[in-house]
């Protein structure tokens, strides 16, 4: 780790930390302070939850931030990056449904916000490094910066992080990255931190525990249609397309008898929501996908054609996939084996056993070496 | 490190004249002054000689003053106790878009329960139209608030004046006077005032101290209920630890008072002439000729409020912003974007005040760490 510091100790080097009030960031602003380096704890409010009567659970996470560097005795401040994550995240994140994909807004905070806007903040206070009590690994290889998976396979969260560039990784650390979240959970119960026994949060962070339907019908029409199988049968009525992803199962209510009913494809045009019955069936299924916006990790150029892995949706097991990096940058990656409910819009990320190499953003599904066309 | 503290206009240290003072009322003379018994009498007296005190220092007599725990909750009295009470009478009030939050959030309440506010907006230099204040007059007016100098800026109101306008309309007329009592010759008579608050935390008083001026004859609902204390309009056992402060503060603030106004001009000058050697751009936020000498508000354009808030304090040198947080980080102020709109100017600006313990070793030391931070982001 002390390769990274060019000759400072912990002590001189400043590192400051993103914390969000979990027990996560908790718990890696805790290990920072123990391996000695100069800690200063930042809160980022980048979405304004105000409810009628005032409460924000924005405020009642921070006063966790601030319970928390207090027992670990560190300094804490907040930023405000609340127009930041609309301009380039939410606005993203309302395109990309209006167009009919399923955005990622996760992948998008952590390359607009956490390791700009807040990697910009922190240089302007003097910061050597920043840190997030993400599930990720930054290792110097002697070379450059690689990004590993998260020790917990059951928690690694380098799918997020796969736009960061190799500028971004010099000035990154991941505390927790050596840790499994039992682990973790335990420290931060011997450490007695106030937020040991706080519950992880779930879903979309600007969402949070509301209904997703209802917050979104708050910022987009929602156009309700017919539900049909792909030769054209109507089985019944979606509330609107946004609402639902490919190979999704619940909230369909199409009954009778036989195996479930699955979303597998939408037409924006007809305003068509394509359902087909059964898990396997072979709708959701495809071979190759192209995709775009493809990022490296490594300042290295990329081989024209390389095999490796790949993740085409958070905690899903690696796919082993054939890579061909096009002229224009735009990616082909064929599947060793058919793939189900690849969903564009979504992140697709590739590995190199433990080494993420970076990822691109899911454009077209192809099966037979033709485009799917009711996707 | 050694620490800078410029940020008296939020709060300032406790004078140690002043804690000595309060010591004997912790463990000796803990009586409650509404009991019968000596311990009763003795905090009585207490009591009633630092009302005497406060009256003085302003003008008033000493059944027009009412204790109260700050600034905040003598503007709640003043601005929602007295429309309560004159409900009948009108609906409209005038204040300042300008104003402390304590009236600010009064007067929205007040709206939410059926009142009329017209919220005067203030120019380039944060003070008020008296022109506009004029034709905002109306015949069912019950209140004029318009604070005395700003908490952001030191911009002074020209109180006299608008006490000259009001003459002999029925509108009450309430100033917070919660910066320019330690600073600025205060008489609720010269000025017609009906209504003034006053806090002691600003004036080496502990926290928890200050009181409102109510004119003999302003009606006034109580907005607490219970015991007797303060002629029925303030119920609650005394902070009588507190008020034995206050009162320590309060002799102090006049003896001292020239001295002080005199010795934070000099750092106001200083602090300015220090970042213009430094070839620092910086733009003066106030009223060049109507100010409180220990606010200083300052913009750096092409810098954050909020970047060069934390880079002082890592410097060890606390100065604020002024404006209000929402769960730790700012929105922008709004008494600089009623005076420039939410531009660049007030995104940028930070707030230094001055007080007790201040030195001009300080104050250079502090303007120089400023250029330097101001520089390096600027790069």
């Amino acid at each position: 780790m002390h390769t990274r510091l060019n000759g400072k100790t912990p002590e001189e080097t400043r590192v400051v930390i993103g914390m969000s009030g979990g027990v996560d960031s908790s718990v890696a602003a805790l290990m920072l302070k123990k391996q000695g380096y100069d800690v200063i704890g930042i809160f980022m409010k980048n979405w304004d939850d105000t409810d009628e009567f005032g409460v924000c659970t924005a405020t009642e996470d921070y006063n966790d931030v601030i319970a928390v560097c207090n027992q670990i005795g560190i300094p804490y401040y907040a930023v405000n990056f609340e127009k930041e994550y609309w301009d380039k995240v939410f606005t993203y994140f309302l395109d990309e449904y209006k167009a009919g994909r399923t955005p990622n807004p996760d992948v998008m905070c952590n390359k607009e916000i956490k390791f700009k806007a807040f990697l910009d903040h922190a240089l302007d206070l003097g910061a050597d490094f920043v840190a997030t009590g993400h599930y990720a690994r930054a290792a110097f290889n002697g070379e450059e910066v690689q990004m590993l998976r998260g020790v917990d396979n059951n928690k690694d969260q380098t799918y997020f992080l796969n736009q960061l560039s190799q500028e971004q990784m010099e000035k990154v650390m991941f505390p927790i990255g050596e840790l499994t979240k039992p682990e973790l959970r335990k420290i931060a119960q011997e450490a007695g931190l106030a937020t040991a026994s706080k519950k992880d949060s779930t879903g979309i962070c600007f969402i949070g525990e509301r209904d997703f339907k209802e917050f979104l019908s708050n910022y987009l029409p929602a156009k309700p249609g017919e539900m049909q199988t792909l030769e054209g049968e109507v089985k019944g009525k979606h509330d609107g397309l946004m609402y639902y992803t490919i190979g999704q199962r619940h909230g369909l209510g199409i009954g009778g008898s036989g195996e479930p009913w699955f979303v597998v494809g939408k037409n924006l045009e007809e305003n068509v929501l394509y359902v087909e019955q059964g898990f396997h069936h072979d709708a959701l299924y495809s071979e190759s996908l192209t995709a775009v916006k493809a990022s490296w990790i490594s300042a290295k150029s990329v081989p024209g054609q390389f095999t490796c892995t790949a993740k085409f949706r958070y905690r899903q097991p690696d796919m082993g996939v054939t890579v061909n990096v096009k002229e224009d940058g735009t990616l082909n990656v064929v599947f060793d084996e058919p793939q189900r409910a690849i969903t564009p819009g979504q992140a697709v990320v590739f590995y190199d056993g433990d080494v993420c190499l970076g990822g691109a953003t899911i454009d077209t599904v192809f099966k037979n070496g033709e485009p799917i066309s009711y996707l | 490190m050694n620490r800078i503290y410029l940020d008296h206009a939020a709060t300032s240290p406790v004078h140690p004249e002043v804690v000595e003072a309060m010591l004997p009322y912790f463990t000796q003379h803990f009586g409650n002054p509404s009991s019968i018994h000596f311990y009763g009498r003795e905090t009585r007296k207490l009591l009633d000689d630092t009302r005497a005190a406060a009256a003085r220092s302003i003008g008033a007599k000493p059944n027009e003053i009412i204790f109260t725990s700050g600034g905040t909750e003598a503007d709640n009295m003043a601005v929602i106790g007295t429309a309560e009470a004159r409900k009948s009478d009108g609906n409209h009030i005038i204040t300042s878009a300008a104003e402390h939050h304590a009236v600010l959030h009064a007067c929205y309440e007040l709206e939410k329960k059926g009142f009329e506010v017209t919220y005067l907006k203030t120019d380039e230099e944060g003070r008020i139209s008296l022109s506009e204040l004029k034709e905002s007059l109306r015949e069912d007016t019950i209140l004029v608030s318009i604070m005395y100098g700003n908490n952001e800026t030191g911009t002074v109101q020209d109180i006299q004046e608008i006490g000259t306008i009001l003459g002999s309309h029925k509108a009450y007329f309430h100033s917070d006077a919660v910066q320019a009592y330690g600073l600025a010759s205060l008489d609720v008579n010269e000025l017609s005032l009906d209504l003034m608050s006053v806090s002691g935390h600003k004036i080496n008083a502990p926290n928890g101290t200050g009181f409102l001026y109510v004119r003999d004859g302003v009606r006034l609902s109580p907005l607490a209920f219970g015991g007797e204390q303060e002629r029925k309009r303030r119920a609650g056992t005394e902070n009588v630890a507190g008020i034995a402060g206050f009162n320590k503060a309060v002799e102090l603030m006049i003896t001292q008072r020239e001295s002080r106004v005199e010795l934070y001009r000099s750092f106001r000058i200083k602090l300015q002439d220090v970042l213009k050697e430094n070839d620092v751009e910086f733009l003066y936020n106030g009223s060049s000729e109507h100010f409180l000498p220990h606010v200083l508000n300052i913009s750096f354009p092409g810098v954050k409020t909020e970047v060069l808030l934390v880079n002082l304090d890592m410097a060890g040198i606390a100065v604020s912003s002024g404006s209000a947080c929402t769960a730790g980080t700012m929105e922008p102020s709004h008494v600089l974007t009623s005076m420039f709109g939410k531009d660049e100017r007030t995104r940028s600006a930070i707030r230094f005040s001055f007080g007790y313990g201040n030195t001009m070793e300080e104050i250079e030391k502090a303007a120089n760490e400023t250029a330097k931070i101001v520089k390096r982001l600027k790069k």
